[in-house]
């Protein structure tokens, strides 16, 4: 079992008064695409520079490959980053900027150009070697600063946030060239970013921070459909959260009072423990069926048509705070509809934190 | 058409005002250069030119072009001190935390509101109790005292946020801190080193009261141009002057020329 590519060991850092990490354990497997999500001042950005060697932890050690990499300056270690707005040499050209980690590894002439093709070519700019960096569109910058980063064969990528500047759909296209480009070269890549979608899109683990701390840490499957904690559930895409307090408990199972009825669901928690349960928009269904539960009648306040989907808000009468509901692509709702609901009780998902 | 002269009329006032403004500016220039190629022996009305003999009499006299080789030497050499030790300064106070940053930085930039008058004297002062003899070097260090100032303000200006994350990823490339400095900042910076050299050069041409105070027997050309005025007006005068004048405007297009040049590709 060889030693996992990076090893944060209770790291912490802070800045003046302000904790922005504290104690963070975390491992990450070789050849694994992990995510590092949070909203902005969690910490995800000071964790990358950490690892990237830009920045010294307060305390707590980093370790690349088994070997401790906290005091090794950037120059030194085996990481390259893809900087969020590229930070291509503007004076050199495409081939140059490229060629530039090898240069100053002192690879021969011959072979590195041999290597900044190649690059080049995996990233789909075979004939671009000879252009200026202002000739290129702003995706075709970003696939320069993933050849320059990726052809120094780096025991890890960092990107921070690289697809913050691509408009929607080039954002979308990149994601999925990264992910292919990420199995093709086997590299440990860790992705910073606050976009929950490309999380879920691109990585094999997400990891979500927040406030300095790791809030959850799983498959993109396991954390949208089982989240660990309230801010999870709420951070990853939409959700419907229902306080309460838990009634009884037994066999891997709770009841809990919450304003809308007593709900089942699995977990396991000591009775009068405040508590809450998540449950996904597009967990609430319009018609009964087998092992299904009614929870009450809404009436619709807003709907949207999102293409694949409607997105309503719907409140119960009497309960100030509303409900996601998302209505199948061809079942029409509008304002002042009303809407008997039911939910699937597996589906309920039991946050102590 | 009422409407129209209406309105000429109403801008009179102000095309009359920028007229006065240039005349004001430019007049003096203009009859300077004038009467330079005046074909008599005085500068003044009527002109009776156009004639090149003064232009030839100051290029024939041996201490003219000995104080002008002199003050070629000094504008640059004095402006690549400057340049060097400004660019090393900005990138102290730009890219590293430095204890009492913002006074080091006052300190840089205060010689600038400081007359060359005060300057000339306190370092006349200086090199007499040193006893540094006056010549060229004295003359060039009292321009590097002058240039500094100017030279790190506009290189400083240059040296922002986003220069820093450019040579953060050379770091992250592997890049030792020479390297960075050579390969990624100096060319980065190319366009704000040049013009402060330039300005800096500048300068340093038609600066009178430093190198008068700090000169003795090596004179540069505005020093040695105010002491052929001691002996009176001559077309010879104009021609020097306007020569002076024609290097400094040179300089200036050829500045302009780079940086706009630079920009526009």
């Amino acid at each position: 079992m060889s030693a996992p590519a990076v090893e944060f060991r209770e790291i912490s850092m802070r800045f003046g008064d302000k904790l922005a990490l504290d104690r963070i354990d975390l491992e990450i497997a070789e050849a694994a695409f992990v995510v590092l999500l949070g909203p902005s001042g969690s910490g995800k950005t000071t964790l990358l520079n950490i690892l990237g060697g830009f920045l010294e932890p307060t305390s707590g050690r980093v370790l690349i490959n088994g070997e401790d990499a906290t005091r090794v300056p950037p120059a030194k270690r085996s990481t390259t980053t893809v900087f969020q707005d590229y930070a291509l040499f503007p004076h050199m050209s495409v081939a140059a900027n490229v060629g530039f980690g090898l240069k100053m590894r002192k690879v021969d002439r011959s072979e590195r150009d041999q290597r900044v093709a190649r690059a080049l070519e995996m990233v789909g700019l075979a004939d671009f070697g000879a252009r200026r960096i202002h000739e290129l569109s702003g995706g075709q910058r970003q696939r320069v600063a993933l050849a320059r980063a990726l052809v120094v064969e780096p025991a890890v990528l960092l990107l921070d946030e690289p697809l913050g500047a691509l408009d929607l759909k080039l954002r979308r296209q990149m994601q999925e060239e990264l992910k292919l480009i990420q199995k093709r070269v086997g590299t440990t890549f860790v992705h910073v970013t606050h976009d929950q979608e490309e999380a879920m899109a691109i990585a094999d683990t997400i990891v979500v921070l927040n406030d300095g701390a790791i809030e959850d840490i799983g498959e993109p499957e396991r954390i949208y459909l089982r989240p660990a904690s309230r801010f999870s559930a709420r951070f990853m895409g939409e959700n419907n959260l229902f306080e309460g307090t838990v009634k009884s408990a037994g066999g891997g199972r709770v009841e809990v009072e919450t304003a809308r009825g007593t709900l089942p669901a699995a977990g396991d928690a000591e009775p009068g423990t405040r508590v809450a349960l998540s449950l996904r928009p597009e967990h609430l269904y319009t018609e009964a069926g087998d092992g299904l539960l009614e929870i009450g009648e809404v009436e619709v306040v807003e709907a949207g048509f999102f293409g694949t989907h409607h997105q309503c808000l719907a409140t119960l009468p009497g309960h100030e705070e509303a409900l996601r509901v998302r209505l199948d692509q061809k079942r029409i709702a509008r304002a002042g509809d009303r809407l008997k609901l039911y939910v699937d009780p597996t589906d309920l998902v039991l946050l102590q934190r | 058409m009422n409407g129209r002269l209406r309105q000429t009329l109403a801008a009179a006032p102000a095309w009359a005002y920028v007229l006065l403004l240039y005349g004001f500016i430019f007049l003096p220039v203009a009859v300077l250069v004038l009467f330079s190629f005046q074909t008599s022996r005085v500068p003044i009305p009527p002109f009776n030119g156009p004639s090149l003999r003064w232009y030839e009499a100051v290029f024939a006299d041996a201490r003219m072009m000995d104080a002008l080789g002199n003050s070629i030497i000094v504008a640059i050499s004095s402006s690549l001190v400057a340049v060097v030790l400004g660019f090393l300064a900005a990138y102290a106070l730009a890219r590293h935390r430095l204890p009492f940053a913002g006074l080091l930085q006052g300190m840089l930039v205060a010689p600038l509101t400081v007359s060359y008058l005060i300057i000339g004297m306190g370092l006349l002062i200086t090199f007499n109790q040193v006893g540094v003899p006056k010549s060229l070097l004295t003359i060039g260090i009292g321009h590097v005292v002058i240039n500094l100032p100017l030279c790190f303000a506009i290189i400083f200006s240059q040296m922002g946020a986003q220069q820093a994350i450019v040579e953060r990823a050379a770091r992250d490339l592997g890049a030792r801190e020479w390297q960075v400095m050579a390969l990624v900042t100096v060319p980065m910076l190319w366009p704000a080193l040049f013009a402060s050299f330039f300005l800096a050069v500048t300068f340093s041409w038609d600066e009178f009261i430093i190198a008068f105070l700090l000169s003795r027997f090596d004179v540069t050309l505005p020093v040695e141009i105010w002491s052929m005025l001691r002996t009176g007006l001559n077309p010879k005068t104009n021609a020097v002057g306007s020569f002076v004048f024609l290097i400094s405007i040179a300089i200036v297009l050829a500045l302009d020329f780079v940086i706009f040049g630079r920009r526009q590709a």
